[in-house]
């Protein structure tokens, strides 16, 4: 147990020094708003990384940005906002919903929408199929061999 | 046939259309949104004559081109000859954003290849390219005479991007009442 918690502290240690540059704040708040922002701010060189990741010349640039700007006193969503103005919504790792972002959201619930409604049609066809009533001539020829049936078994 | 057979079968198809536009785009290329637009008031020392500053207001007026470049940029160097020529037959002024490069390496890099820009400004700490959302080098922005963001080209100026879109784009704004 002590080796794993050992391992999983290292881990963590790792993963917060790969971004090298180190930034002093006032308050612990405005540490953790930084922190938070440079997770959720897209680094737009290498575009899979967040800021927090990357080490390209930009990020670091963007990083130094934020966190003066959180030295300053700006809100999380200021910074945001400030980087969304100059970058576009590709910067955020979380879109926000609007009308062109709205297939991007909703779309995964309206296929499971459809994937539900083309089941409800398949299974009620289905069950439909199972109970049609056979016609009088179909309902003769398969009593007549069913009688065939019981006679062989009784043989 | 029921109609209802043909449903799945049109939704995939809208799928693959999707995916299909999907993969004939550039992810590099984000779209700015600084287009349309002021372009963004910083000043930056001038890269032949530090002791002065030029900013985008002493541009009113003029339809006019901002071209980042830095001499550890190889794209820019493909990118040089094709603005040298432009230069030579369009009297469009081109201002060269020097970003986050060593004047000294900058100065000579223009010696070497030749001097497109009419003048160009120094943005050593990439602090004026993010104002510009600047994310890559090279990176050519087109300002009309109201000072508006027109156009943003991702990447080089190349012949084909000149002839297609700047050219024509450059024409339409002169004519534009300022």
């Amino acid at each position: 147990m002590r080796t794993i918690l050992v391992l999983l502290t290292l881990v963590g240690v790792q993963t917060v020094n790969a971004a090298v540059d180190v930034y002093e704040f006032k308050t612990t708040e405005q540490a953790e708003h930084y922190q938070q922002l440079v997770e959720e701010l897209r680094c737009l060189v290498c575009q899979n990384q967040n800021l927090a990741d990357s080490n390209s010349g930009l990020a670091q640039d963007l990083r130094h940005e934020v966190a003066t700007q959180i030295s300053n006193g700006a809100s999380e969503k200021q910074v945001v906002d400030f980087m969304v103005a100059r970058y576009g919504d590709f910067v955020r790792y979380k879109p926000p919903v609007k009308s062109t972002t709205l297939l991007l959201w909703f779309g995964p619930f309206l296929m499971l929408l459809i994937a539900v409604w083309g089941g409800l049609i398949f299974v009620r066809r289905r069950s439909n199929s199972a109970q049609r009533v056979l016609s009088p001539s179909t309902q003769a020829q398969l009593s007549h061999l069913l009688q065939d049936n019981d006679r062989d078994n009784t043989k | 046939m029921k109609w209802q057979v043909w449903l799945p079968i049109a939704g995939f198809a809208l799928l693959v259309l999707f995916l299909a536009i999907g993969l004939t785009r550039d992810p590099r290329e984000v779209p700015s949104p600084l287009i349309g637009l002021a372009a963004p008031a910083v000043a930056m020392a001038q890269l032949h004559a530090p002791a002065q500053q030029w900013s985008p207001q002493q541009m009113r007026g003029k339809v006019w081109m901002l071209n980042v470049w830095a001499s550890w940029c190889s794209a820019c160097r493909a990118e040089h000859v094709v603005l040298n020529e432009f230069v030579r037959a369009n009297a469009t002024p081109l201002i060269g954003l020097n970003y986050k490069d060593e004047v000294g390496d900058a100065l000579a890099w223009l010696q070497q290849h030749g001097n497109p820009y009419t003048l160009s400004v120094v943005d050593a700490a990439g602090r004026a390219g993010i104002e510009w959302g600047v994310y890559g080098v090279p990176e050519t922005f087109v300002v009309d005479k109201r000072g508006i963001i027109r156009y943003k080209q991702i990447g080089p100026v190349t012949h084909a991007a000149l002839e297609t879109t700047l050219l024509p784009l450059l024409q339409r704004l002169q004519v534009e009442s300022p």
